[in-house]
């Protein structure tokens, strides 16, 4: 009984932190999915959510709630004003252009963010802080279940965006196919800008819901290499799939530090990832797509 | 861009693109050579860690641009290369060894993550090579019996017929012997049918496959080529630094190499050359006028990388080209001096190329 619930209680650590990986793959599934382009600066982006967020709750002592959607307006409009200033102008160039510029952001951010707050780590409190939930006999820390919960209701929000919303449904349309969205009249350059606005705001959500569980500092936006292994396993393509596939990375690096010697678990998610690319390419949710010439 | 006319075949694969490039080269190898005779140790020292990482350059060059295969990971074959020189330095395997070994190693290492991320292109490779970097990356760190963990690996001097090669002049002649015959090599490579199917998988992997090229393998020989040029780098930067630590071979040394390439100008071993220059200068002359700046500017600790991060991203901007590309500029400026034409280096204006068949 008592392995079953250090199992099972492991089980939902892993999750919870799996939805952190699977938001900010949530960040690049979206952006690939709309521009092509891969944003490896999301995991920077998320920090900066982090530090915006410390900022209005700690150092202006705002209510959290009040906080929370404020950092993620910030930094939503932080990533609109990145598309339309930086992003837009190099579209044409080929994607590992993109992927080197974006890797050149983040270096900039870092450095953008230890200057304007700090390079020490900081935190902030939360109602969710050092609190513990009972059900049915299983204790779990309240600020896991509330990265599980956060995660659930911020899908559900997207999913009803962009299957009901006029706004979603042109960024989907945008995103099959980028001449026909033009025809039909819709913005796509503004509706490019407001994808990354999105997935910004989703990284700030990560961050706040990871504030909790973890320091804020300048080095957490290398969460974002693990991240890539929840969105390759997910296909790349595929928004569910990258929440699905952050879930089972959390878990199976969780279960991989309980059973494997130590060590492994650092290296747990690079493995599945590397695994996947080989064995599975096209990811668990995604479908094959043959290269144009 | 200038482009010389040409009329043979041989012309084309000679080389030396000028006779006159000859005595510019050689007079500039004279230079090299002399400049450990009257410059002091410390600029000695830093040149020969211009020259290997110069030898890195072209490595990734050969694969990232003339095969077209993008490698976020290549600080693994670097620190695999400096640990099997010093690993088997160690072991007391003469020193003529060791660094051919250290190249092989790196090689097969290479060749043995070139083939499964074979049918793996642009994004997704430099994924796959990212962690696998990473996984080399803790695999130095925490093999401990063999690589000595945190506490690193110190470095035996490395002896050649009998000559002590230590030092910072030691290191700076061995770098530029193995520089030139990188260099050597990789312009025969570049003129010799591998190197033209390396161009073709680059430029179109569909039509370099419908004229007969093997995909599979050369793509393989590409990544074994450059991570065996990699890997003797990371010989000469085991001497170079003379005691390995873990972490200097992680992400962020690989994202230093692949700027090298990057902002030295893709597609031209110039380019690897300027990188390099760029890259080891950059934190010299940033130390020089640190003391001038402002005390906040100079002071912040994180004031290198986010100048790196900051030239990378108006580089991909303004000059995709990098260095070479604007050295070019400068030089058929002046050539065709007064008849200079502001759209004779236009970019060729492309819209969103979708990658993907939808």
């Amino acid at each position: 009984m008592d392995d079953a619930a250090r199992l099972l209680q492991l089980v939902v650590n892993g999750a919870a932190s799996g939805c952190i990986y699977g938001l900010i793959a949530f960040g690049f599934v979206l952006i690939y999915k709309a521009t092509e382009m891969v944003n490896f600066a999301q995991g920077d982006i998320m920090m900066l959510g982090a530090f915006v967020a410390y900022s209005f709750i700690h150092q202006f002592g705002l209510n959290y709630w009040v906080g929370f959607g404020l950092a993620i307006l910030v930094t939503a409009l932080f990533g609109f004003l990145l598309d339309a200033i930086v992003l837009r102008r190099v579209i044409g160039q080929p994607q590992f252009a993109v992927v080197m510029l974006t890797l050149g952001l983040a270096f900039i951010f870092r450095a953008g963010a230890g200057l304007a707050w700090t390079y020490d780590s900081v935190g902030f409190n939360t109602p969710f802080t050092n609190k513990t939930v009972n059900l049915g006999g299983l204790v779990l820390g309240q600020d896991n279940v509330s990265i599980l919960v956060g995660t659930l209701v911020l899908c559900g929000v997207l999913y009803l965006f962009f299957s009901r919303t006029r706004l979603g449904v042109a960024m989907q349309a945008a995103s099959q196919n980028q001449l026909a969205a033009y025809y039909m009249g819709i913005p796509v350059r503004r509706i490019f800008s407001l994808i990354w606005a999105i997935s910004a705001g989703v990284a700030a959500v990560a961050a706040v819901l990871l504030a909790p569980v973890s320091m804020i500092d300048v080095n957490m936006g290398f969460l974002g290499i693990k991240a890539f292994a929840a969105a390759v396993l997910g296909g790349f393509g595929s928004i569910p799939g990258a929440v699905i596939g952050g879930v089972i990375v959390g878990v199976v690096e969780q279960l991989s530090g309980y059973f494997l010697p130590p060590g492994f678990q650092d290296v747990t998610s690079n493995i599945v990832l590397l695994a996947v690319l080989i064995l599975r390419p096209e990811g668990l949710f995604g479908k094959t797509i043959r290269k144009r010439v | 861009m200038r482009r010389p006319f040409k009329t043979l075949y041989e012309q084309d694969i000679r080389f030396w693109r000028q006779p006159s490039a000859r005595w510019w080269y050689g007079l500039l190898l004279i230079a090299l050579c002399a400049i450990p005779l009257i410059s002091g140790e410390f600029y000695v020292g830093e040149l020969a860690g211009l020259f290997i990482f110069a030898i890195a350059g072209v490595g990734l060059m050969l694969l990232t641009g003339y095969t077209g295969l993008v490698s976020l990971g290549h600080s693994a074959f670097l620190g695999i290369g400096a640990y099997t020189e010093a690993i088997l330095l160690a072991r007391g395997v003469p020193f003529y060894i060791t660094l051919p070994a250290s190249a092989l190693v790196t090689g097969f290492a290479g060749v043995a993550i070139g083939i499964p991320t074979l049918r793996m292109s642009g994004l997704y490779l430099a994924i796959a090579t990212l962690s696998f970097g990473s996984i080399v990356g803790t695999v130095l760190q925490k093999w401990e019996t063999v690589t000595g963990g945190f506490d690193g690996l110190p470095v035996k001097a490395p002896y050649l017929f009998g000559v002590k090669l230590d030092g910072p002049e030691g290191v700076y002649y061995m770098s530029l012997l193995v520089l030139l015959f990188v260099i050597w090599l990789a312009l025969n490579v570049l003129r010799s049918p591998l190197g033209r199917a390396f161009v073709a998988i680059r430029d179109s992997e569909v039509s370099a496959q419908s004229m007969g090229i093997n995909l599979a393998l050369y793509k393989t020989i590409s990544f074994g080529l450059s991570a065996a040029i990699t890997g003797l780098a990371g010989g000469l930067f085991a001497h170079y630094v003379r005691h390995l630590a873990p972490d200097a071979f992680d992400v962020l040394l690989s994202i230093q190499l692949v700027t090298i390439v990057f902002v030295g100008g893709l597609g031209s071993l110039h380019g690897a050359i300027f990188g390099a220059m760029f890259m080891r200068l950059l934190p010299q002359s940033i130390a020089l006028i640190r003391d001038d700046l402002p005390n906040w500017l100079g002071r912040m600790p994180g004031l290198e990388p986010s100048i790196f991060g900051l030239i990378l991203v108006l580089c991909i901007m303004y000059e995709p080209m990098g260095i070479n590309g604007r050295w070019m500029k400068v030089k058929a400026y002046f050539k065709n001096f007064p008849m200079h034409k502001a759209s004779a280096f236009r970019r060729q204006k492309s819209y969103a190329k979708s990658e993907r068949l939808r």
